[in-house]
């Protein structure tokens, strides 16, 4: 650090911007946690202080969304259609980033790329004609319709960050390994994938966040309660009519965002050399 | 010369799992089966769908040509939205690197609590969109807005006439831009910290023997440096802020009045809510170019990094 | 017997040709050592051998048998890569029964092999170590065990001396001879260190842009090198070469001498200007020109350490000679070839 960034550091300005910047995208999840406890009369009061409890704070909105909803519900199909894709991911990324980390010349490179690029292909571009697929499949209004299309966006961007993990394993091990009388594949199993773990984990965090975040698809796919993931339900089942039962809406909001800031921020770094494809550690 | 008995003689199959050229294709065929069929084919479909009069109320299939298109283009509602979907584009992307950028510098001092800090930065870019949004929705309420609450006791607002910030045509602009700010700015933070991470030190060390100061270094030696990764941020950012839907159908519905409609929410609207998936496809199409350009430059970008 | 033979084995990447029509056999018992500069082929060759990679045309042979179609375990050879390739996760004793549990070998046979070749190698008191906890030379050692255990009809070494230090270097040679003449096994070792080469091999491959140079003992590629760059690679410093006829005349630095100290054989005289001196203690080495002839690098004279310096110094000009039978002739094309047409002027 320089003797000015020091300087700047110390003193109050700096800490008074660090609050400024962290304030705001921090703040509505502040509001989240307060709304999710303050009682209805509190909440809809337009004169008493919103920022802190004017009556003491209650769980009534927390009891009403675990009992009379199906907020339960939309959590289990949640982590069901996250653990299938994640299992689906990894089945198909994995020895498809091997495979490009192994072939030689610019092929596998171009390839990866290839493959990757389909990561910015957006729901919004295919949710129209999916829906027609979906829809002759025989899939509508069931979760399985998003645990067959989210492995659309998982499986690209998951074998760009293991190709790129791969290749950074000396081949000399496998070579060893097939020397030592293994295949091909038995040295893959034997010398790669045991040492692949830290990515191998990256991937499932990143499979399942990707997919606890979706919404686009979900909304277009499916319209009974039964089968919502927690990101639709919340925004379309947690209102009455034109009533937007706020407590409930951001108690639920609240709990079924804490999993995936918790993953995000433990995993941050490593996401972020696999999109700069390892180019920044 | 016969051969000697250290090895029987195999068939060749006995080894297959030894050859390259055939276990390389084919741990790599899920993968392409995959983006061929669930990605390639649904493009396809929708081109197939765009020069039709397909409606889920009529299927059967037509072909139009390009009526649809001129349909499309001519309409006051699809130039508002192409618009809109430019205008929340750029103003995100502006806001969202500026904060970026000046998040970087403070996060990359060394201080009390910057774990915290961070964690708490990263927030708004790690949670669901949807509930994020709802949540801003929540904040943007008509009757009950914080943010009202707040201007109006600090004396800024008129409380006879609090601000409608999602059904005013220019604060619901606002609206919509500040919430895509405020999703992309954690994603533009965490990578400029690490481009400036991997600036090697002695490139700084060297520059700072040669006089360099504080800008100079900044513009004329680390931004180049860390373009190629800036711009691969830039361009997913763009992307994703191009091709929203969720925001916007949050939020506003695409109101007032299709005031804020973008492309995706408008391809919702059509083609899903009204059943006019011919049009629907034309407006999803729309996003085809914008996507090209968006390829081809992170692509060049992707070339120029350094490995 | 034959160990390993090669028949004009050639590998192609795209227009490179990187092995060009390589013959060569290694003997039973023997340590052959494949050397030259980097990028000449030599690793390419290896790993053709080893089955890493297949030859554009050509065949490799082992124990008398075509081995091209078979993969690298069932050709019978072992391989000590240059970063040792251990495996990371592997405890060394792990590491080394590796192979062995690959083919099957059943436990008692597993236990004893590897207390064998780890005793063998001294590295007993390692066993339940992973690689990382290990230093270069006793890495070293648990590759050559894990090579050891597999029994096989030949070692094939890539460089394994390159990542020590050079302290290292000298002791793990002769360290490595003597486990080979142990083990009796052929051995062959790639290096481009001509002091590694001729310190270990008893014959050496000289390979120089994919093409066999020559092959022989360490005595023969020295004093009777086939062309110009065996003559040139092997010796420090180089062979000097002089321009005669379109083709060149050589002698070794450690053969061109102050007349005076030559007496008895016939010698040829060579007036010698010298342009500077290097104290190396143990010799010292002349840099110089000759008197009306071109050569193609500066002249260089090795002196032993206790050789009389008098009169010579830098600028003078001094009188010096090789013997006769020291010189050695090469033809326009750079190939060796016998006596002269006539004498040197």
């Amino acid at each position: 650090m320089t003797a000015l960034a020091r300087r700047i550091a110390a003193s109050g300005s700096f800490y008074a911007a660090v609050v400024v910047l962290v304030t705001f995208s921090a703040f509505p999840f502040y509001w989240m946690l307060i709304t999710s406890l303050k009682t209805d009369g509190d909440l809809y009061n337009l004169d008493s202080n919103p920022y802190w409890f004017n009556a003491a704070p209650t769980l009534a909105h927390i009891e009403y969304l675990f009992t009379d909803t199906l907020f339960v519900r939309w959590l289990i199909n949640t982590a069901l259609i996250g653990l299938c894709v994640v299992a689906i991911t990894l089945v198909v990324a994995v020895p498809a980033g091997y495979s490009l980390a192994r072939t030689p010349g610019r092929g596998g490179e171009t390839l990866g790329i290839g493959i990757f690029l389909t990561y910015l292909v957006p729901p919004t571009l295919l949710f129209l004609p999916l829906s027609r697929v979906i829809s002759g499949l025989g899939l509508q209004d069931s979760l399985w319709s998003l645990v067959l299309v989210y492995p659309t966006f998982t499986i690209p961007f998951c074998t760009w960050l293991l190709m790129g993990f791969f290749k950074s394993i000396p081949r000399e091990i496998e070579e060893a390994a097939i020397v030592d009388g293994c295949t091909v594949v038995g040295a893959f199993v034997k010398t790669v994938l045991p040492l692949s773990v830290p990515a191998i984990l990256t991937v499932v965090i990143f499979a399942f966040t990707l997919s606890m975040q979706e919404f686009v698809y979900a909304l277009t796919f499916i319209s009974t309660s039964d089968e919502k993931p927690v990101t639709l339900g919340v925004a379309t089942d947690l209102i009455r009519g034109d009533v937007f039962y706020w407590g409930e809406l951001m108690g639920a909001a609240l709990i079924a965002s804490v999993p995936v800031a918790i993953a995000y921020n433990l995993f941050l770094d490593r996401f972020i050399s696999g999109i700069t494809g390892g180019a920044v550690k | 010369m016969t051969a000697l008995a250290v090895d029987a003689p195999r068939p060749k199959s006995r080894f297959l799992l030894d050859r390259q050229e055939i276990i390389g294709p084919l741990f790599i065929a899920p993968a392409i089966l995959y983006v061929l069929v669930l990605v390639a084919m649904p493009f396809l479909l929708a081109i197939y769908y765009a020069v039709s009069a397909y409606t889920i109320f009529d299927p059967t299939y037509r072909f139009v040509g390009l009526k649809n298109f001129t349909d499309v283009i001519a309409s006051e509602v699809f130039r508002r939205t192409l618009i809109n979907t430019f205008v929340f584009t750029i103003g995100a992307q502006v806001i969202g690197l500026v904060l970026g950028k000046f998040g970087a510098m403070l996060l990359m001092q060394e201080f009390r609590g910057r774990g915290i800090a961070r964690a708490l930065v990263v927030l708004p870019w790690a949670v669901p969109v949807s509930l994020a949004t709802l949540a801003w929705q929540w904040m943007f309420d008509s009757l009950y807005s914080v943010i009202n609450w707040t201007m109006i006791a600090v004396g800024l607002m008129d409380p006879a006439e609090p601000w409608q910030w999602l059904g005013q045509q220019d604060l619901a602009m606002v609206a919509v831009t500040v919430v895509h700010a405020w999703r992309l700015f954690p994603f533009a933070v965490v990578i400029f910290i690490a481009g400036f991470t991997s600036v090697p030190k002695d490139v700084l060390d060297a520059a700072t023997i040669d006089g360099a100061g504080f800008w100079r270094r900044n513009y004329q030696i680390i931004l180049p440096i860390i373009m190629p990764i800036a711009v691969i941020a830039l361009i997913f950012g763009t992307v994703f802020t191009f091709t929203d839907l969720s925001v916007v159908y949050l939020l506003t519905r695409g109101g007032p009045m299709n005031g804020t409609q973008v492309l995706g929410s408008l391809a919702f609207q059509v083609g899903i809510l009204s059943g006019d998936v011919a049009h629907g496809a034309v407006i999803c199409l729309f996003l085809f170019p914008f996507l090209l350009v968006a390829v081809i430059f992170l692509l060049r970008m992707l070339r120029r990094r350094e490995i | 017997m034959a160990a390993v033979s090669t028949n004009s084995i050639t590998k192609r990447f795209g227009d490179v040709t990187a092995v060009d029509g390589i013959s060569l056999t290694a003997f039973d018992g023997e340590f052959m050592v494949l050397l030259g500069p980097s990028g000449c082929g030599k690793t390419t060759l290896l790993r053709i051998i080893a089955g890493l990679e297949k030859p554009s045309s050509g065949d490799v042979l082992i124990d008398a048998q075509v081995v091209n179609d078979l993969p690298p375990r069932a050709r019978g050879i072992a391989m000590v890569f240059q970063s040792y390739g251990l495996y990371p996760h592997l405890t060394v004793w792990n590491n080394i029964a590796f192979p062995l549990r690959t083919q099957g070998t059943p436990r008692e046979d597993i236990k004893r092999k590897v207390e064998w070749a780890a005793g063998l190698l001294s590295i007993d008191h390692l066993v339940e170590r992973r690689p990382r906890q290990l230093s270069g030379g006793e890495r070293q050692r648990v590759a050559l065990a894990r090579a050891l255990v597999r029994d096989p009809t030949v070692f094939l070494l890539d460089e394994p001396l390159s990542n020590l230090d050079a302290k290292l270097r000298a002791s793990a040679r002769s360290e490595l001879k003597q486990f080979q003449k142990t083990v009796r096994t052929a051995t062959i070792y790639v290096t481009h260190d001509q002091v590694e080469a001729m310190g270990m091999g008893d014959r050496i491959a000289v390979i120089d842009h994919g093409r066999l140079r020559q092959i022989g003992t360490p005595t023969e590629i020295y004093e009777q090198p086939a062309d110009e760059f065996v003559a040139s690679f092997l010796g420090t410093p180089p062979m000097n070469l002089i321009e005669r006829d379109g083709g060149s005349l050589g002698f070794r630095p450690e053969n061109f001498l102050p007349k005076e100290l030559l007496n008895g054989a016939p010698v040829v005289e060579f007036p010698f200007r010298i342009d500077r001196l290097e104290y190396l203690g143990s010799e010292r080495i002349l840099y110089g020109a000759l008197d009306g002839r071109a050569a193609k690098r500066e002249v260089t004279a090795k002196l032993p350490a206790h050789a009389a310096l008098d009169g010579i110094s830098p600028g003078a000009w001094h009188k010096f000679a090789v013997r006769e039978k020291e010189l050695r002739y090469f033809d326009r094309d750079g190939r060796s070839v016998r006596d002269p047409k006539r004498p040197p002027p």
